[in-house]
């Protein structure tokens, strides 16, 4: 088969940033039939796919893409289908440039397969071709399983669970399903009706059944669930959603939120919208801390709703840990960033609000531990950005409230749960993986997590039986 | 969703319901709260828990319409039901961390105020089945908006105050804890306070002079109530804690009240605004204190 190996990649459709900019519709248009058949067939289909084994799932990335490039989308969907249950979400938001895509070989003298956007548009077919598809799971085997919470750690256990002939049920302790899913990340990233409930009810018809309103360590415990509630195994995949703060002066002045408080106004309870009975707060100006996806996430939400925003981040650009999409879009919506900066103090006025933020510029010094090289203060050199908004988008950490509840669970000193590889805890039974157990990290790990404990808990539960 | 079994107005603008929630009966505890939903666009409301039957499998809430949300709550009927229904949620009250034989030998003094009366009640009652008998204040602008008296009466020994003196001591709940304590010849070992922020503020105030331990149930602002948004964080000694999982409740000594009332009417610029939480603060009575 002859490739043009030299051909660009195709662009993708994006909706104009100075529209964006003022509306909470996805920014990506993704491709259609035509442009995913003529991006599918720039893939070399290498004999060892380097992209394969950067993917946490390991979705047999290759295979689909020749599906697609066939122009058999159904198959496509199939082959991602054996490895992921969130291929919308997933190529929405995986870091594809550290993964699949900064492995392609294409990449090395021209520009890499664009393998998220593909992969998107097979889920999103998938989606809208829900009903035609057929569910295929094992026979039930008479075991039953709980997972604790429905994000992509949990929906992706429950459903290899439940292909496997479990009865699996998750509890999710909020309103709605779908966890970081549905709270944290902006509908602008990720359709929460179109896409993130469509995903959700492709789980649901593998037979999962869902709960809300349950929070597990208060409604139940975990013991509950084993003893109680008669189930035979328990996978934890509770999210961190604790969120940090930095500890400086001012912080619990009116005006400072964390990122968690902000986006979850705005995603799981619509703030943003009229109709929602829920208020949201971005000031005339927002300065958000912090250089990850959840710092993209929301200043690109404070601006949309109509406040200057401003990114201030301790380190350099080059060591931003966003996805380099997210940067390069908040950027066309006019983003201010602010490298080499760090806060020292929040500035309030005479009624307690937010005035302003006073920093100091940094420089970099020595690779520190993560072999980013470290920030340092530059003495004296403190300064103050007018604002009447902070927001603390310092990243997050496990929730206490199953570590406290549940006996004989070990965690480690930062709190997360201690498991192996598998997903094994302390406690024989009990299983968990996602954030939980790394700390906040990627959908597509916690989904890698998710789908190891399905397989161990099978080996627990299941262990004479043919695999 | 969570079906209204009954539901009965206790005073203008304040109304009890008893909500089928099997789980969160099975589980409650006094000091504990829950947050209800009304609607798809409902905000998140937490509410104090009033009482709880396990075989019946029913939550009480008590509710005064002063917004949005709240007088949707309010206008639910018996037969209609909630969208979402979850908890129990916070830490139950730290007298539960006591041994029977230490609470029959600790007097307990509760200081309720406002539509803070009811979720006094579970902790009145709770001990009452413990065999020890635990005295109430409860105070009211006037005597029409007493709630939950008789509940209370049946539970532990009852003295009311009235701003107007329609009813027991005239004057404010702090003028009564001084008068059982100086004239009454009354000793307590440990208080407990619930009801607008102002009235915990100065009640705590009060119990401080006599070096009386006394816990506050907090009302903040909350969005999941589950410790993951920080919206309700308060300063307690000079550390910050989350109402929500930390609380409700917190040594009142050690409270930053300003700090937490600043924090309370952070979104009252906002045209959605509701200042109901677990228990507002509209009752004259104890904003007269700040005059």
């Amino acid at each position: 088969m002859a490739k043009k190996i030299g051909t660009p990649r195709t662009p993708v459709r994006e909706q104009d940033p100075a529209v964006r900019a003022g509306n909470f519709e996805e920014v990506c248009l993704g491709y259609d039939a035509v442009e995913a058949r003529q991006e599918a067939e720039r893939c070399l289909n290498c004999k060892v796919p380097r992209c394969q084994g950067q993917c946490p799932v390991h979705v047999d990335i290759p295979g689909f893409i020749a599906a697609l490039a066939e122009g058999d989308v159904a198959k496509a969907a199939d082959v991602i289908g054996r490895d992921s249950s969130l291929p919308s979400v997933c190529g929405r938001v995986c870091p594809q440039e550290s993964q699949c895509e900064g492995a392609c070989v294409l990449g090395v003298k021209f520009e890499p397969v664009a393998i998220g956007k593909l992969e998107r548009y097979v889920g999103d077919w998938a989606i809208a071709h829900a009903s035609e598809r057929a569910v295929e799971c094992a026979p039930r085997n008479g075991k039953r399983v709980a997972v604790v919470g429905s994000g992509p750690a949990g929906l992706a256990c429950a459903s290899d669970l439940a292909r496997l002939g479990y009865e699996v049920k998750i509890f999710e302790a909020l309103h709605k399903v779908g966890g970081v899913l549905v709270y944290g990340i902006p509908e602008f990233r990720l359709p929460k009706d179109r896409i993130v409930a469509q995903e959700v009810e492709a789980v649901r018809r593998l037979g999962v059944e869902i709960e809300t309103d349950v929070v597990v360590g208060r409604t139940m415990t975990v013991d509950d669930l084993l003893d109680r509630e008669g189930y035979d195994a328990v996978f934890v995949g509770s999210g961190a959603g604790l969120p940090r703060f930095m500890g400086i002066e001012g912080e619990n002045l009116n005006g400072v939120f964390s990122a968690n408080e902000f986006l979850t106004r705005a995603n799981l309870m619509h703030a943003y919208r009229d109709e929602s009975d829920t208020p949201i707060y971005a000031g005339r100006k927002a300065v958000i801390v912090g250089g990850g996806n959840v710092a993209m996430d929301a200043v690109r939400t404070a601006k949309r709703l109509g406040a200057e925003a401003v990114i201030v981040y301790r380190r350099s650009e080059a060591e931003l840990p966003a996805r380099v999409e997210e940067v390069h879009h908040a950027k066309q919506e006019g983003i201010e960033f602010r490298m080499l900066t760090n806060p020292v103090r929040v500035l309030g006025d005479e009624n307690g609000w937010v005035r302003g933020l006073e920093c100091v510029e940094m420089e970099l010094g020595e690779p520190d531990a993560s072999g980013r090289r470290s920030p340092i203060v530059k003495d004296g050199s403190n300064f103050e950005i007018d604002c009447d908004v902070v927001i603390m988008a310092l990243g997050t950490s496990p929730n206490p409230l199953i570590k406290s509840t549940t006996e004989g669970l070990e965690t480690n000193r930062r709190g997360c749960i201690v498991a192996d590889e598998d997903g094994r805890t302390s406690r024989p039974g009990v299983f968990a993986g996602g954030d939980a157990v790394t700390g906040a990290a990627t959908v597509i790990l916690a989904m890698g997590a998710g789908r190891k404990a399905a397989r161990a808990i099978h080996d627990y539960l299941s262990p004479s039986s043919d695999k | 969703m969570f079906k209204i079994v009954s539901k009965r107005e206790l005073a203008p603008n304040i109304t009890e319901m008893l909500v089928e929630a099997p789980r969160v009966a099975a589980s409650a505890r006094p000091g504990q709260f829950v947050i209800v939903r009304v609607d798809e666009e409902g905000e998140r409301i937490p509410l104090t828990i009033c009482d709880y039957d396990r075989e019946g499998g029913t939550v009480t809430i008590v509710t005064q319409s002063v917004g949005i949300s709240s007088a949707k709550i309010n206008a639910l009927n018996e037969g209609d039901a909630f969208l979402d229904f979850a908890g129990p949620l916070g830490r139950p009250t730290d007298l539960m961390d006591l041994t029977d034989e230490e609470l029959r030998r600790t007097k307990v003094l509760f200081v309720a105020g406002g539509v803070g009366t009811a979720p006094v009640y579970p902790q009145a009652k709770w001990l009452h089945e413990k065999g020890v008998r635990a005295d109430v204040i409860i105070g009211a602008r006037t005597k029409d908006l007493f709630t939950y008296v008789d509940e209370m009466r049946r539970v532990a020994d009852v003295y009311l105050a009235t701003d107007d003196g329609s009813a027991g001591y005239h004057g404010l709940v702090t003028g009564l804890i001084k008068d059982l304590i100086d004239n009454q010849g009354k000793r307590y070992d440990r208080c407990v306070v619930i009801g607008p922020m102002i009235m915990m503020k100065f009640a705590a105030q009060t119990t401080k002079e006599y070096n009386l331990p006394t816990m506050v149930s907090l009302n903040a602002l909350m969005v999941d109530g589950t410790g993951m948004c920080g919206a309700c964080r308060v300063s307690v000694g000079g550390e910050t804690k989350f109402t929500c999982v930390d609380g409700p409740e917190f040594d009142g000594h050690k409270v930053d009240f300003d700090e937490a009332m600043r924090r309370q009417a952070m979104y009252r610029k906002s045209p959605k605004t509701d200042p109901a939480t677990h228990h507002c603060e509209c009752q004259g009575h104890e904003l007269n204190l700040t005059k």
